[in-house]
């Protein structure tokens, strides 16, 4: 299967479901088993990723599990579109609060972005483990390379 | 077992992992708001006061450094720094402290054996390894190969996680110049029959290297019985200090091999026409040693020798029985390495739920365990897994914590539900 341009404009996260959305459910989720079933089933709004996608060029290295990422950039709009995939599903939701936040944005619009003041937010960073930041921040730092790309 | 054995572990006195517990301070506290249950020993085991004290007086009555000043400080960290190397004579059972040699743990050991052995090595000799190797017993030996056109091969292990040991007899010929193979397997858990694989190699001159990094949190390993050539093994998961390990070699062999580090204390003689090398074991100690951390190890092994082995041994084969018991508790749950002889480790797989998700969960919830390929990647390839969760138990976990991780387990199927 390969992803056509529809695939990444249907992408739900960061679209339909938007980071307001994950701020107001955030605010009433009371402790670990709340927040982490939540990310869950952010996880599974992930759409189905394509299995050509799954190559080294796309690789997300510095996760524990194994994560993959591609983009398409929609010159109609301006707009960079993103589509990720791991096999862990708490990175799958991850991913997915990552998505809701730069997904669907112009190149620059995404660079002036701080994601680490969303995970401050969210008060994402104090539960995850340190192994597990580096993850996220390898995940940022890939499409933030792509953004600049893009944007230049 | 005979029935006689049967009778005396009945009539044993139970450890009491309460009052041992209290050895340990880092284990009564609190990791997410719950009482932490740490069972990452596998990885690096938590140290008693006893080896927490020693290093600390240490640094506070005679710290110096070792085999040089003209002092008192320096003969007290000196006799500290040798007594220690006695202690770990004592433990393995070693012929003579020239055969105990510091390094900064396993890795390093085996590194230095690898290099030394270099020179006996040929393009087409055989390194035999196993499939269930560390990388830690895998990589210096390709190194070695990869300079002397030596090739490493490995044994393979059954799907219960014990060595074949038909392939192990086939495998060896008259190419076959090292046995490097591990104790213990960090990974599954399984006891190798080292004495047997050591007696066979021997037969034919093979030069012979136990693992023992996760054997000497749970026995006491007699060298000179087992007769093999070089016994490797860290500090810091038999609960001492990090930073310092062990490499026990024959005195023959490390004779014959060259020096591994050049700089001050290995040397006897330097000048610019020749230089010439110290004596055993400070031949193969180039530079100023971990000595406070020597002076933790020996602590370590003092205190482990404190304690009553037979019920140690009885206490962690009872968590590990408790465990095995609880798997059909956790739908889809299945143990890697299902080996008859086995330390109180528990590799394991949940149907539907990654490793990593097993192993954040159950931080939430004050449990420590280790995911991942455990540095075997071979093994994980020989599985079909990308990694594996484990539990790994020492003799201060009690079966209160065997239950409370099952229970754990329990509530994150339940999410994932
Ligand atoms: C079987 C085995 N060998 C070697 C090592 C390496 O030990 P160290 O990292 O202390 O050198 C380990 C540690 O994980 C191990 O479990």
């Amino acid at each position: 299967m390969t992803a056509s341009e529809q695939d990444f404009l249907n992408n739900p996260l960061g679209t339909k479901t938007t980071l307001e959305d994950v701020l107001d459910a955030f605010e009433f989720l009371d402790d670990w088993e709340e927040r982490y079933a939540y990310i869950i089933d952010l996880g599974k709004q992930l759409p189905a990723f394509p299995d050509d996608g799954r190559i080294e060029e796309n690789y997300v290295h510095g996760c524990q599990s194994q994560v993959w990422l591609i983009h398409h950039f929609d010159e109609a709009s301006g707009k960079l579109y993103l589509l990720i995939d791991s096999d862990a599903m708490i990175v799958r939701g991850l991913a997915a609060i990552i998505l809701v936040a730069l997904n669907g944005k112009a190149p620059r619009e995404l660079l002036t972005t701080d994601i680490d003041e969303l995970f401050e937010q969210l008060d994402l960073f104090r539960h995850i483990s340190p192994t597990r930041g580096n993850g996220l921040r390898a995940m940022v730092s890939k499409i933030r390379d792509i953004a600049a790309t893009e944007a230049a | 077992m005979t029935d006689l054995s049967v009778a005396n572990t009945a009539n044993q006195p139970a450890l009491d992992v309460e009052a041992i517990r209290r050895d340990f301070p880092i284990l009564s506290q609190q990791v997410n708001g719950k009482p932490l249950v740490y069972l990452d020993n596998g990885a690096s085991a938590q140290k008693p006061v006893a080896v927490l004290d020693a290093m600390d007086r240490y640094y506070r009555e005679m710290h110096s450094n070792v085999h040089r000043g003209a002092h008192t400080l320096g003969d007290r960290a000196t006799s500290a720094f040798e007594g220690a190397r006695e202690t770990v004579r004592g433990f393995l059972n070693a012929a003579s402290t020239r055969e105990i040699i510091w390094t900064r743990g396993t890795t390093e050991a085996i590194n230095l054996v690898a290099n030394g052995l270099a020179p006996r090595l040929q393009s087409g000799d055989e390194i035999l390894v196993t499939q269930m190797e560390h990388h830690a017993n895998i990589v210096p030996w390709q190194m070695v190969a990869e300079r002397t056109g030596a090739k490493v091969i490995p044994i393979p292990v059954t799907p219960a996680g014990e060595l074949e040991l038909d392939s192990f007899h086939s495998l060896l010929n008259e190419r076959t110049k090292v046995l490097a193979v591990a104790h213990v397997s960090n990974v599954l858990g399984t006891v190798n029959p080292i004495a047997a694989l050591i007696n066979e190699a021997k037969k034919r001159g093979i030069i012979t290297l136990v693992d023992g990094a996760q054997a000497v949190p749970h026995y006491q390993p007699d060298v000179q019985a087992l007769d093999c050539d070089f016994y490797a093994f860290s500090s810091h998961k038999m609960f001492g200090p990090t930073g310092i390990g062990v490499l026990y070699g024959k005195s023959h062999l490390l004779e014959e091999m060259p020096p591994y580090q050049g700089g001050g204390e290995m040397i006897e003689r330097v000048s610019f026409e020749r230089t010439t090398w110290n004596t055993l074991p400070y031949k193969f100690e180039a530079g100023t040693p971990a000595i406070a951390e020597a002076v933790g190890l020996g602590a370590a092994i003092d205190y482990l020798g404190s304690l009553d082995r037979k019920a140690m041994e009885a206490a962690e084969s009872a968590l590990l029985i408790r465990a095995n018991d609880l798997v059909e508790s956790v739908p889809g749950m299945e143990i890697i390495g299902t080996a008859t002889d086995k330390v109180p480790v528990i590799s394991f797989k949940i149907a539907g739920l990654h490793p990593s998700d097993i192993g954040t969960l159950l931080d939430q919830q004050g449990i420590a365990i280790r995911t991942g390929h455990h540095c075997a990647m071979p093994l994980m390839d020989f599985y079909g897994v990308p990694g594996t969760a484990r539990a790994s138990f020492a003799f201060y976990n009690t079966l209160n914590e065997v239950e409370q991780l099952f229970t754990a387990l329990q509530k994150i199927q339940r999410l994932f539900a």
